[in-house]
């Protein structure tokens, strides 16, 4: 029960990663890689404040707008600058190492015994359990881990909530339709510039929570621990993408991410306990990536009907 | 209205693929006109076109739309004036959202983008009524992805969507060149009702002679860059369609030859 409750705040937590790079890769159809550099400038960010004695949730704050400045450098070198979005990533992504370790003062902050977002939460549910433990279909299950699963689970739909309703405003729509179609999207006087700074920014600023959040349920912020986690992020949203297919509506599509996440942390927890290693996660992540994107176009060319294909960029433009 | 004063424009200039596609061409269209183009492959039209709706800068001369200066503006920001429909039908919607979404992001065309809910109560209505109008049953479909209709429907579609917000100026480029002939009929009627219920200044350019024979006040010929022809009124009504094929065989003659060997050959025999 302890695991099963970990592997899903680490999920929710890593659904928020999912989140921003949904933002990126499909709302604005960007492949963003500053993600790797935001994530973990997130998480320095946020230690290095609390460390500093700030409060973790105006860390966390800060965290998500160190985010948001380092998807503004992102967009500033891919629209002003001329330069190919996954380059402009790749360039972020590079300086943001160097940038994460001047945050931090070194390569790694522990962050044990530091009141964390989870910390709240935590005191709650010891006031209600009476005591350190909680009881869940007769398990004991020690309350910190209780309290991360649910601030991780009221963070992350309020993110899903804020984003269902940011996408359907006059702004929200703009970016969808400019990642759709950029051509028109400036003939009806919008900068497609001006969108993918946006989109970008805010892309990374939920990363940067994330990387804050994971910072904070792990106790820790290492100079590499963000290595990699794009193909994380990308993962929930092509896992969630699987189970609910191309076509669906705006809140399914949110909700898949969220779902993808938690489901693709199991997949992981299962990989582990049959033997792999931590250190085999990225091997782990590569191949379910793989699995998820190959076996739908599989399923087609044996059987002769289409579920869903998810290696067409832009789906409905594909069919038309 | 629209005016163009001796605007150029070279591409892969001081190549050996160099194309001079507009040379220091002047051009007014009064308010109210309908203006048909038509040209040969490369003759500029569509130059032309992308040069006002603000695809690039010129590299010479000046555009003004309601005498105010639009030559260094991005397309963005000419959108205000500019209703556009291009002539991939695709071009012109964004799949993934709904017709509905589409129509709404068209009818605020060059207004600012707010934290607004973007479909609101209210709009519905009038979105059933233009779409009703077009006549193929799409006011039912307002809430499908509009990336599930056809071409033609998204063609038609997208002429609706310019013409919400009402624009100063339409700008067509070709856009029934890549439909079956019955959409490229009923976008074509389609059109014409728009046009001239609103009373609006159209820049159309036509690959068919005879959309260019039966419609708009004024018919320009480009070849090589420039207007070769250019009539209104009782002269437009005076060219028919074949009339405008063998206008078309002589300018293809021509340009059989590149420019370089015009400019030699041509002044030779004068």
């Amino acid at each position: 029960m302890t695991v099963l409750l970990s592997t899903i705040a680490l999920g929710l937590v890593l659904a928020l990663v999912g989140y921003g790079v949904y933002l990126s890769f499909r709302v604005l159809q960007v492949p963003d890689l500053t993600v790797d550099g935001s994530f973990t400038l997130g998480a320095a960010t946020a230690a290095a404040l609390m460390l500093a004695g700030w409060d973790p949730f105006t860390a966390t704050a800060i965290a998500a707008l160190a985010g948001a400045l380092a998807g503004l450098g992102t967009a500033v070198m891919a629209t002003r600058l001329g330069i190919e979005g996954i380059l402009a990533g790749i360039l972020s992504m590079t300086a943001l190492y160097s940038i994460n370790l001047r945050v931090m003062g070194r390569s790694n902050l522990g962050l044990v015994g530091v009141a964390t977002i989870f910390s709240p939460a935590d005191a709650l549910v010891r006031r209600l359990a009476g005591g350190p433990e909680v009881v869940l279909w007769g398990q004991a299950v020690p309350s910190d881990v209780v309290a991360q699963a649910l601030t991780a689970l009221v963070a992350v739909l309020a993110v899903a909530g804020i984003l269902w309703w940011f996408l359907r405003t006059e702004l929200g729509s703009a970016l969808r339709a400019g990642g759709d179609n950029p051509r028109m999207i400036r003939a009806l006087g919008v900068s497609h510039e001006w969108l993918v700074t946006l989109g970008l920014m805010l892309g990374n600023a939920l990363v940067a929570v994330g990387g804050a959040a994971f910072a904070q349920l792990n106790a820790f912020a290492d100079a590499s621990m963000g290595i990699g986690i794009v193909v994380i992020g990308l993962a929930s949203v092509i896992i969630g993408r699987a189970l609910v297919g191309q076509a669906a509506a705006l809140p399914v599509l949110l909700a898949s991410v969220l779902v993808g996440s938690v489901l693709f942390r199991m997949l992981v927890a299962i990989a582990i306990r049959t033997g792999l290693e931590p250190n085999d996660l990225r091997m782990i992540t590569a191949v379910v990536v793989l699995i998820v994107l190959v076996v739908p176009g599989l399923f087609t060319r044996l059987t002769g009907s289409t579920i869903i294909s998810l290696r067409t960029k832009g789906g409905p433009r594909a069919a038309a | 209205m629209l005016r163009l004063e001796a605007v150029s424009k070279t591409f892969f200039p001081g190549t050996p693929g160099e194309v001079r596609a507009l040379r220091s061409v002047d051009l007014e269209l009064a308010a109210g006109s309908w203006t048909i183009v038509i040209g040969t492959n490369g003759s500029g039209k569509s130059t032309l076109q992308g040069a006002v709706a603000g695809a690039f800068t010129p590299d010479a001369g000046r555009i003004w739309i309601d005498d105010v200066e639009v030559t260094g503006q991005p397309e963005h920001a000419r959108a205000r004036w500019i209703g556009r429909v291009f002539q991939d039908p695709f071009a012109g919607s964004a799949p993934s959202l709904t017709v509905a979404e589409n129509l709404a992001l068209a009818e605020r065309r060059g207004q600012r983008r707010g934290l607004r809910q973007l479909i609101r109560a209210g709009s519905r209505a009038r979105w059933h009524g233009a779409l009703a109008e077009i006549g193929l049953g799409l006011e039912s479909r307002l809430d499908d992805p509009i990336g599930l209709l056809s071409g033609g429907q998204r063609q038609a579609i997208t002429l609706v969507m310019a013409s919400l917000a009402r624009p100063r100026l339409l700008l067509l480029d070709e856009h029934t060149a890549a439909l079956d002939p019955r959409s490229a009929e009923l976008v074509i009627g389609l059109t014409r009702r728009i046009i001239e219920r609103d009373g609006l200044t159209a820049l159309m350019v036509t690959h068919s002679m005879a959309q260019a024979a039966a419609l708009g006040d004024r018919l320009i010929a480009m070849h090589r860059g420039r207007p070769w022809l250019d009539v209104q009124g009782s002269a437009k009504r005076a060219w028919r369609a074949e009339r405008l094929h063998e206008l078309f065989s002589e300018m293809r003659r021509e340009d059989r030859f590149d420019d370089a060997t015009v400019g030699i050959v041509v002044p030779a025999y004068r």
